[in-house]
């Protein structure tokens, strides 16, 4: 199955042909059959080489997992190595394929009942089978030129799928249509896409190579001098910033929200559970670049926080129900580069998987819901649907619970890695730890906000809505139901020792931290000086003390291969439990004391938001807001965000657009009209030369043939006697020469 | 004996009538009975000159019969495209047949 791998992004792309070339031709069961086979292949053949690689001997260090293979050389690039169509299944790649053809599959078939009645059903299950293609070529490509090209595919199809409804208007009050929100997507990504672009060509000057393994493999040579420290910061800043652009990340997170004008389900997989994430995952794939470069993952912890806080808030005030879960995942996604950023690359990985199963799950309950609301994404106009769509309420509730953050849902578990890392890593703060803390209260409020207001208390639309309202198809329950089953189980691959009380069953942990576990480097001591606080004032959040800095190593885990990673830590970090690769150590007691605060964190939140919105009390959120007064209005218009980028990129660019647009037509069209006036008075000159010099001369060359051949014509009459008459006369007139002269 | 002259006169005579023949008349058919006349004037004048000129001899007998066979050819030939012609054209008349005019 592992040499198979190069097959699996081929599936949904012959699914794309199909669709796009015939779709319309064969019927749409036949459509959403080959659409949904095609990525339910690409999810066997991904299971199978994942299962062959669980099974490959981890060896010494633990890195042995992985299979590389090229199928072609692509470009040959004189002295550097040669950039190849090579896939690669590694367990970062591994969790990616199943996380992305597993939850796709999921989607699509969900979206075969949701697009039933919808015009273009063909056109959308060839974007999204493209989609699901670029998508497995972004996770599988071994090199970061291939990846560009998944990378690009998925902006692409995202561009396509955003505008899906051409002729629809997305946002009345600004005016905004959906192909408006496509583009908006589109050009704010190749902001993000430009800065990758530079980032990939250092990295070619560098490293003559593009291959993943190749550059993390010899980056401890390339980090030593001062030059390539710098330059793998600068790729590092430059790499986030493209990622800051594909995962919504501030400042370039502002087509996110708008991105929900595409179909529902688009909004699921492409905007919530696989593209956003493949920002995240580009980060972990480069974590040896960024354990080398400590400036640039303060950058994107720094940036990470506050997106989580930011747009968390900005989904406080949200009344369409998919406007908040995309400012949701925003923030979500802002926790995942939070854990990037302080070094939990596996537990940003984690939160990523469990993210997309909670919020596809959630998307696609919001989905069910529009659906039977026939549009409507209001959610003041909604209220009490648990009565006529019990499915979609459970799973809905079920997924706002894991994401909340309360155990044993797979939401707690990552959630609380994150946090635990951001508190106590080497480059961790507790400014970053509180800033997480307060994105999860905020998180919880708005969540159990949603769900309150959609589902329980009284219906609140019109008579003919509440006519509608219906269950799902099965096609679309079923989703739900396997991705809440997922949203309830998918954290407990990643349960820490302490809450089995030092048993070790973090199976995903041991999976992922020979990718982007610590990768050993001299600790710079700016870095460290500049990320690592003060014990006693890392601790005075938690009224805690003494943190204890030496490695504890459980003797339960001494033989298990991860033990070689603090090992490694400690060679090339030259001072022990130097906590550069594991957060450090705090008390057992503090490490309970923090999961308590944060379940009481999320559940405070649940609490506040039920009692404001649960039945009757429609108005206190009123009064709150009256009472919030600025803050209220600051929040509902979103930080005025895009006014500003308006005021300060659109006008002066339209302003500079203006600018030129005048030096355009002085300068530019003057020369060129002036050109054009010249080229025709010269024309008209010749054109003098031509009719009464030149076609003159022809003319009286014919004319005078034609004069003669008029005279000579006469004398071919086609009368054959006239011819032997002249024969006749002649012969006589040559005979009386003759007699004459003789 | 009937003196040389007096037989080129004949044949002389019998010479133009084929020739106005040849050069008047619109009937084809005519035209190739003239030539006729025309040949056997010439016929008429070899046979003299063989006979009744100061070194009678045999050459001038000879040619005669060759041009018998000619005209026999010629009038075979001559015969059948007039058929030709009038199958296609539907006519025998010289002036309509005048498609080489320039």
């Amino acid at each position: 199955m592992l040499a198979l791998i190069p097959l699996i992004p081929l599936f949904p792309l012959a699914g794309f042909l199909f669709a796009g070339l015939a779709g319309t031709r064969v019927s749409k069961r036949a459509v959403g059959l080959v659409a949904c086979g095609a990525v339910l292949a690409s999810f066997v053949i991904g299971l199978g080489a994942v299962v062959q690689l669980a099974g490959m001997d981890p060896g010494p260090a633990g890195d042995g997992r992985r299979f590389e293979t090229d199928v072609a050389t692509w470009l040959p690039l004189g002295s550097a190595a040669p950039v190849t169509f090579g896939f690669q299944l590694d367990p970062l790649s591994a969790v990616m394929l199943l996380v992305v053809s597993g939850v796709g599959f999921l989607i699509h078939l969900y979206s075969t009942g949701y697009m039933e009645h919808e015009a273009g059903f063909a056109r959308f299950f060839a974007y999204l089978n493209l989609f699901m293609a670029m998508m497995l070529t972004l996770v599988l490509a071994n090199n970061f030129l291939l990846m560009f090209v998944g990378w690009e595919g998925v902006g692409l199809c995202s561009y396509l799928l955003i505008g899906f409804y051409t002729d629809r208007m997305f946002d009345a009050r600004s005016g905004m249509t959906c192909s408006d929100a496509g583009r908006k997507a589109f050009l704010t990504n190749r902001v993000g896409d430009f800065a990758f672009m530079l980032g990939m060509l250092f990295l070619l000057e560098r490293f003559a190579t593009l291959d993943f393994s190749t550059i993390m493999g010899t980056i401890d040579q390339h980090s030593a001098d001062w030059y390539g420290a710098g330059l793998l910061t600068l790729v590092g800043i430059l790499l986030f910033a493209g990622a800051c652009g594909k995962s919504a990340q501030i400042p370039l997170y502002v087509w996110l929200p708008d991105a929900m004008a595409g179909p529902t389900p688009v909004s699921a997989l492409i905007h919530a559970a696989t593209m956003v994430t493949a920002g995240v995952y580009m980060l972990a794939r480069c974590s040896a670049l960024f354990w080398h470069a400590p400036a640039a993952m303060g950058i994107v912890a720094v940036v990470g926080a506050a997106t989580a806080v930011f747009a968390g808030t900005m989904g406080l005030v949200q009344t369409d129900i998919k406007k908040v879960l995309a400012y949701s995942t925003v923030s979500q996604l802002g926790y995942m580069f939070l854990g990037a950023g302080v070094g939990a690359f596996v537990g940003a990985i984690f939160h990523l998987m469990t993210h997309a199963f909670f919020k596809a799950c959630l998307f696609l309950g919001s989905g069910s819901v529009i659906h039977a609301m026939g549009g409507e994404q209001d959610i003041r106009r909604m209220g009490g649907l648990r009565k006529w769509m019990p499915v979609t309420a459970l799973t809905f509730t079920i997924a706002t619970v894991a994401i909340a953050g309360f155990p044993p849902l797979a939401g707690f578990f990552s959630k609380d890695e994150i946090l635990l890392w951001a508190l106590a890593s080497g480059r961790g703060h507790w400014a970053l730890w509180l800033a997480g803390s307060i994105g999860a209260a905020v998180t919880a409020f708005y969540m159990f906000r949603l769900t309150t207001l959609t589902f329980a208390g009284k219906f609140r639309g019109t008579p003919a809505q509440e006519h509608h309202l219906h269950e799902s198809p099965r096609s679309m329950t079923v989703p739900l139901i396997v991705l809440a089953f997922l949203a309830v189980v998918g954290g407990w691959i990643g349960i820490p020792s302490l809450l089995t009380f030092g048993r070790d069953i973090n199976v995903f942990h041991h999976w992922l931290e020979p990718v982007v576990g610590y990768h050993g480097a001299p600790a710079p001591e700016a870095g460290a000086a500049f990320w690592a606080p003060p014990p006693t004032l890392q601790l005075a959040g938690t009224g805690l003390h003494a943190v204890t800095i030496e490695e504890v190593a459980p003797p339960a885990q001494s033989g298990a291969p991860h033990t070689s990673i603090p090992a490694e830590a400690k060679r090339h970090g030259g001072h022990g439990g130097s906590s550069e690769g594991e957060p450090r150590h705090l008390p057992a007691a503090a490490e309970w004391g923090l999961i308590a605060l944060a379940v009481a964190i999320a559940a405070g939140g649940m609490l506040l938001a039920r009692r404001l919105y649960a039945a009757g009390g429609a108005g206190a959120p009123e009064r709150l807001a009256r009472a919030a007064g600025p803050v209220y209005v600051l929040l509902a218009r979103k930080y005025w965000v895009d006014e500003l980028y308006d005021f300060v990129v659109l006008r002066p660019f339209y302003a500079l657009c203006a600018l030129f647009h005048r030096i355009d037509v002085a300068l530019v069209d003057g020369t060129v009209n002036g050109v054009r006036h010249a080229t025709i008075f010269a024309s008209h000159l010749s054109s003098a030369f031509d009719r009464w010099v030149v076609d003159l001369g022809v003319n009286a060359a014919g004319w005078t043939v034609r004069g003669f051949s008029r005279l000579v014509r006469a004398l071919q009459t086609g009368q054959v006697q006239q011819y032997a008459t002249a024969m006749l006369f002649g012969a006589v007139l040559l005979l009386s020469l003759w007699i004459v002269i003789k | 004996m009937i003196p040389l002259n007096a037989v080129l006169a004949v044949s002389a005579v019998l010479f133009a009538i084929g020739a106005v023949g040849v050069l008047t008349r619109r009937n084809i058919l005519i035209v190739l009975m003239g030539l006729e006349l025309m040949l056997n004037a010439a016929n008429l004048s070899f046979v003299a000159f063989s006979r009744l000129s100061a070194r009678p001899g045999m050459t001038g007998q000879i040619f005669p019969v060759f041009i018998i066979a000619v005209a026999a050819g010629e009038v075979a030939i001559g015969l059948a495209i007039v058929i030709a012609l009038y199958r296609n054209r539907d006519t025998v008349n010289l002036d309509d047949v005048n498609i080489l005019k320039g």
